[in-house]
């Protein structure tokens, strides 16, 4: 263990003492038993974000790159509209075109209402896109749906104009 | 250097005190307050709490007492006080006290009740203890002067736990009941939602976003160990424990849709029970105190209402009726009452339903209201709301006519959860 690392942990322990406080900045050599996703805070979800692109081929990255990836839905609503058709369409033949690609869909609401019903909206809004592509042939392996609900605002402020640009589901790329 | 600067900065944080503070705001009067005279403690001014205050401010917050006040200096527990200006004052009862500084740097903390009117005393208990309980002192103080003077049990010496947002950093805190001496037991760059405390009053389970999906983990509060109890495909959320702390129901949208599940948190790994079948929304399950049912929401009917089902699984039945928008139903202890957001006129607004009527009592007229917890002796609520756009904690009686604000400094402050009556410490 180096001296940096051994002085981090100095100040970690200073910072906790008396409070048995956890904090994450920092994460732990941790023991995770339970599969899924993965553990640890911004660094690793980085990682295996950057280090993606190194398993795909050039031209599917730019396939990626070039497809929009946000689905607006409308107030207290998970019915995807037809405006968006294409765009599902798009991003279904990228994911198939590679079977070793995982996307996570990413359910939001707007700030209005409880934490954890918006939590079950967004996770409605992000079911539904992963129907709207598994329609299209898109292997449910290849796909996870998850809610933030209304804690990831895309942008800040109380009215329809921010709101409508909150209630969304990304497909993002993993 | 930098790095020893950076030391001696983060060592200070360590040891920055109270992050919040409870302000009462009485924002109307209660039928029945009882008047209670408080005497500045002997020696209180020398301490590095003022008992007499934060005792005054408990009594008060609980919407049951109107503090009275009389020109008499210092009263300590010694001696009889003259109650001659304090009943002419209209005081039914009166505190007084003492503290002191030990040899061995402990406090002595001593007080005694009086009967104003009858001239009895009605007891008094003393303390040594730590500088850092001095305040833990003031709320059992104010425990004993609650009952003894309601019957019912005080809630000053419990804790609650809540969530603070500051510059994309959150921090789950666990403080006394009136906020203060708040201790962070967990702090992560993502969103921190739904803290909710064992029975016990030893963990607290919540969801945490920290890797890029909500799951649960359970967290033991004095050794900050903690563990993942639902990381499942899909969302994982809205932790609610049996009252004897052996089940965890939790929503998970494992097999689609956001259903509920039960969780035997005493056999780490074990399969989840899945409780509900349907196709539509099934969120936020409540265990009522009896055990008998799982109160939660479900968008079945069209619109999100609460609905309550037998704990074990079975046919639910819809608990609300009026509007287009319930949820996060709260149930009292002692199973009077369950207290829910409504939204009226695009409003989020905090009610309480008598559930032995139905009768329903809008309690504020903020407009974005959420996740209420109630009082364990069932007398008051704490619930997070925004006033002037910040997000701010507060508690309200029952009848919602005295309420009391929670300041968060510097971030926004929710998710409050109102843990169980404490163990006695001695």
């Amino acid at each position: 263990m180096s001296i940096k690392k051994l002085a981090l942990l100095g100040v970690v322990a200073l910072v906790m003492a008396g409070c048995s406080s956890v904090n994450l900045d920092n994460p732990p050599v941790d023991d995770r038993s339970t599969g899924g996703a993965a553990a640890g805070g911004d660094s690793a979800v980085a990682k295996t974000t950057a280090a993606a692109p190194v398993d795909d081929g050039k031209s599917s990255q730019a396939a990626i790159a070039n497809v929009a990836r946000l689905v607006y839905f409308d107030y207290d609503s998970y019915v995807i509209k037809p405006e968006f058709q294409a765009l599902i369409d798009a991003n279904a033949r990228n994911i198939k075109a590679d079977p070793k690609r995982k996307v996570v869909i990413e359910g939001h609401t707007d700030e209005r209402g409880g934490r954890e019903y918006n939590l079950a909206l967004g996770q409605r809004r992000a079911e539904a896109v992963r129907r709207a592509l598994a329609l299209l042939g898109v292997s449910d392996s290849q796909v996870e749906a998850v809610s933030f609900g209304k804690e990831k605002p895309a942008v800040q402020g109380s009215d329809e104009a921010a709101w409508s640009k909150n209630r969304r589901a990304e497909i993002s790329y993993r | 250097m930098l790095k020893r600067l950076l030391l001696s900065l983060l060592a200070a944080l360590a040891v920055v005190p109270a992050y919040a503070q409870f302000r009462v705001e009485v924002s109307g009067v209660g039928l029945t307050q009882l008047p209670v005279g408080l005497a500045t403690f002997r020696g209180e001014e020398a301490a590095p709490q003022k008992i007499s205050a934060i005792v005054q401010a408990d009594l008060e917050r609980s919407g049951q007492f109107r503090p009275v006040t009389a020109k008499t200096g210092a009263l300590d527990e010694n001696s009889k006080p003259d109650l001659v200006p304090w009943r002419q004052n209209g005081a039914d009862s009166l505190v007084v006290g003492s503290i002191a500084r030990l040899a061995d740097g402990r406090y002595d903390v001593r007080f005694r009740l009086w009967d104003v009117v009858a001239g009895k005393d009605l007891g008094g208990q003393s303390y040594a203890i730590t500088q850092a309980d001095l305040r833990l002192a003031a709320h059992r103080i104010a425990d004993f002067i609650y009952e003894k003077l309601t019957g019912d049990k005080g809630i000053f010496s419990t804790r609650i736990a809540y969530v603070t947002k500051s510059d994309q950093r959150y921090a789950l805190w666990v403080a006394d009941a009136d906020g203060e001496g708040a201790q962070p037991a967990l702090t992560s760059p993502e969103p921190i939602i739904s803290p909710s405390w064992s029975p016990d009053g030893r963990q607290l389970a919540y969801v945490s976003f920290e890797s890029r999906k909500p799951v649960v983990y359970v967290h033991d509060v004095a050794s900050g160990r903690r563990r993942l109890v639902a990381n499942f495909r899909g969302s994982n959320s809205a932790p609610g424990w049996s009252p004897d702390g052996r089940t965890l129901a939790v929503t998970l949208s494992r097999d689609g849709g956001s259903q509920l599940y039960t969780l035997d948190v005493t056999t780490p790994g074990s399969e989840p029970r899945r409780l509900t079948q349907s196709s539509s929304i099934d969120t936020e399950p409540t265990y009522s105190h009896d055990g008998q049912f799982i109160y939660f929401v479900s968008d079945r009917g069209g619109s999100p209402q609460i609905y309550r089902m037998p704990a074990a699984g079975g046919m639910p039945e819809r608990v609300t009726f009026t509007g287009t928008y319930n949820i996060s139903p709260a149930l009292s202890v002692d199973g009077r009452w369950m207290a829910y957001i409504s939204r009226v006129n695009g409003a989020f607004i905090l009610h309480v339903m008598e559930l032995a009527s139905g009768n329903v009592t809008a309690l504020t007229e903020t407009t974005a209201d959420e996740n209420p917890s109630f009082a364990p002796n069932s007398r008051l609520i704490l619930y997070a709301t925004k006033q002037q756009d910040r997000e701010a904690l507060m508690t309200t009686t029952l009848d919602g006519k005295i309420k009391a604000k929670l300041t968060g400094q510097g971030g926004d402050i929710r998710e409050p959860d109102w843990g169980p009556f404490q163990r006695q410490v001695k």
